[in-house]
């Protein structure tokens, strides 16, 4: 027996149509992206080879062109930004699902949402006129001044006092990426089935060890994709990193030594380039940041998919 | 009724059609949009007529002046003879701005340093790095320096305030030539970078000890503790609107192919070293002569009507007998057809 034909259902292969365009587009779009942009560099990789990526030199004038600089600027402030912003995005969700009053936990959670919806200029202001002097006068200062001579602590707090560096890019960065992962955590620890949990508390363990030993193990494969979501976000991220991370084309030296990133280099020299090579060095840091975070996210997924085999 | 409305849509259409027609597109340089929108409003008031302009940067002009999708492009920085004759195009000023040196040290009021163009060099090399060096002290005889290292900052974007700067530098400095060189970007061998006058005047009013270079205009808007220069008469000029004018004045148009001309260490006793003029791209051969005719219509009339504009806004106006000299060239540099599309009456 067969079911009786609806009514709508001369509309379904045209919906599906419509999907499967919408899904082509975006496909069409992505390799658009790639193809412009590997045709946009060429000429730069072609013309620099290897060297486009080991070289640290950057002069339009000469024009001579290597990417070390921002690469390394761009992993090293990601990476920073993850591991401040990774223990603070775990407190916050666990303290809304675990700890928190039922009244307070509404608030908490629009006021994080709030946080992710502020344009990343407003970060870079308030990065340029009010961090970066605090951060100048009441932590790399003393730091410097009190790092014993010789040290390794005296090489890493080395830089210009005023806060423009790589930490204080970091920080913002942090700050950004956040209300994000905090989100993504807080849904995640959600789907975690009250008995499960219940139980667990039922045979005599604590808080932290339910968080530790259940909640986490449970939501493994979910969290790594939340990490990745917030190191793709951190790598790309643009306009707040360009106030604030002094804009220097070199391999960083210190914690609180200025340095760039590809995204910040595009955007501060892509309007003014005239050289044709000027053009196609700044499109080929797009093309090496398009593939740097296309590669997070590969790994991503690879991680989440030998979780579901697990 | 609804063929009053149809002739009243009509006639709308038709008089929106003929306004938008007739309207100009340019696109380049951010540091005269405002001038250039300040001159629109009015001349639109006035005529009808309406600019389109994009602040996209000089390189996005100079791209799209070249790609022919605007009736003009817009350069704070020059086009060599060569590069406009092979792109068959021709540039002429409309207004001038310089760059000023910034800088933060204690105890220091605005003008009361004294550097040369050597020196400024110098230290932007890193080769000076303390205010009390024997030679700041020594141009500076009277003035209590510090034992303060100097923090250099410069423009991380590229821009025609660092083109000017560097080119500058590279003028005066033969190991600034040799080592780095003049360009809107360039490897910098020492300081950070801000984005903007603004990520510069604010990198260096939160470094004690700091020296930076802004636009004249943001300079003085934004009252910023300057250093003089001197300039090649020997003389230390302030910065100043008519200090600025005097370097356009004593610069010698005539003898400049294409208006390559960078208005730098120019000759007389008031002129401001570090000055240059801002640019406008048209081709030569105009396809549409109505578009070619229309773009210099406009810049005459700003020539004649938009100085007090442009004061107002802090760039200092062409001086009169440049603005002659531009008029003239008009007639016999653009073309349609082998006539020229405009004649300045």
């Amino acid at each position: 027996m067969t079911r009786p034909a609806s009514k709508g259902a001369w509309f379904d292969p045209i919906f599906e149509g419509l999907c499967f365009g919408a899904a082509t587009l975006l496909l069409v779009a992505l390799a658009g992206v790639v193809v412009s942009l590997t045709i946009g560099g060429w000429p730069a990789l072609s013309h620099f080879g290897l060297s486009f990526f080991t070289s640290t030199t950057w002069n339009p004038v000469t024009e001579v062109y290597g990417a070390a600089g921002p690469i390394v600027g761009t992993l090293v402030t990601s990476a920073l930004a993850l591991l401040i912003a990774l223990p603070v995005a775990l407190g916050v969700s666990i303290f809304l699902v675990e700890f928190c009053p039922k009244q307070l936990s509404r608030p908490i959670a629009v006021a994080v949402e709030l946080l992710a919806g502020i344009p990343s200029i407003v970060y870079g202001m308030w990065g340029l006129f009010v961090l970066a002097p605090f951060f100048a006068e009441h932590i790399q200062l003393p730091l410097m001044m009190n790092a014993p001579a010789g040290s390794i602590w005296e090489t890493l707090f080395y830089g210009v006092p005023n806060g423009a560096n790589i930490f204080t890019a970091s920080l913002i960065l942090a700050i950004m990426i956040l209300p994000y992962m905090a989100a993504v955590f807080r849904e995640l620890f959600l789907t975690v089935p009250p008995q499960v949990r219940e139980s667990a508390y039922g045979i005599g363990c604590t808080p932290l060890e339910v968080i530790t030993s259940v909640v986490l193990p449970y939501v493994r494969g979910g969290a790594i994709g939340v990490v990745m979501l917030g190191l793709g976000r951190a790598l790309g991220e643009t306009m707040a990193v360009t106030f604030i991370i002094g804009n220097a084309h070199g391999l960083p030296k210190s914690l609180f030594d200025s340095g760039s990133t590809l995204a910040s280099t595009i955007a501060n020299e892509f309007t003014e380039a005239t050289g044709e090579m000027h053009t196609a060095a700044l499109t080929a840091l797009g093309l090496v940041l398009f593939v740097i975070t296309f590669g997070v996210l590969a790994i991503a997924r690879l991680l989440l998919l030998r979780q579901r085999y697990d | 009724m609804f063929k009053t409305i149809a002739v009243a849509l009509g006639a709308a259409v038709l008089a929106g059609g003929a306004v938008q027609a007739a309207d100009l597109s340019g696109a380049g340089a951010t540091f005269p949009a405002p001038v250039y929108a300040k001159w629109a409003e009015t001349y639109k008031a006035q005529t009808g007529v309406g600019l389109n302009y994009q602040a996209i940067g000089s390189g996005g002009g100079i791209k799209q002046i070249t790609a022919k999708t605007v009736d003009f492009g817009a350069s704070d920085k020059p086009l060599k003879p060569e590069q406009l004759n092979q792109a068959g195009l021709y540039q002429f000023p409309t207004v001038i701005g310089g760059v000023v040196p910034i800088m933060n040290v204690p105890g220091i009021q605005p003008g009361q340093i004294r550097l040369t163009g050597e020196l400024l060099g110098d230290i932007y090399l890193g080769k000076v790095a303390k205010w009390n060096d024997a030679r700041i002290v020594n141009l500076n005889k009277g003035v209590k320096l510090p034992n303060l290292p100097i923090t250099v900052v410069h423009r991380s974007d590229g821009s025609g305030t660092s083109f000017l700067f560097t080119s500058y530098l590279a003028m005066k400095n033969p190991e600034w030539q040799s080592k780095v060189g003049a360009s809107d970007s360039v490897q910098w061998p020492t300081g950070l970078g801000g984005k903007g006058n603004d990520g510069v005047s604010a990198f260096v009013k939160q470094t004690v000890g700091s020296i930076g270079y802004v636009e004249y205009a943001y300079a003085k808007q934004n009252r910023e503790t300057y250093a003089l220069v001197q300039n090649k008469a020997g003389q230390f000029p302030a910065p100043t609107a008519a200090d600025f004018a005097a370097a356009a004045a004593g610069a010698d148009w005539t003898k400049a192919p294409g208006n390559y001309l960078l208005l730098l260490d120019q000759p007389g006793a008031k002129s401001w070293p570090i000055t240059g003029a801002t640019f406008i791209l048209v081709y030569k051969e105009q396809s549409n002569a109505a578009a070619g005719q229309g773009v210099l219509k406009f810049f005459d009339w700003a020539y004649k009507n938009g100085d007090a504009a442009a004061g107002a806004l802090d760039y200092v106006p062409l001086p009169a007998q440049v603005k002659t000299l531009i008029r003239k060239q008009w007639a016999a540099n653009i073309k349609s057809g082998g006539k020229p599309v405009y004649v300045s009456k």
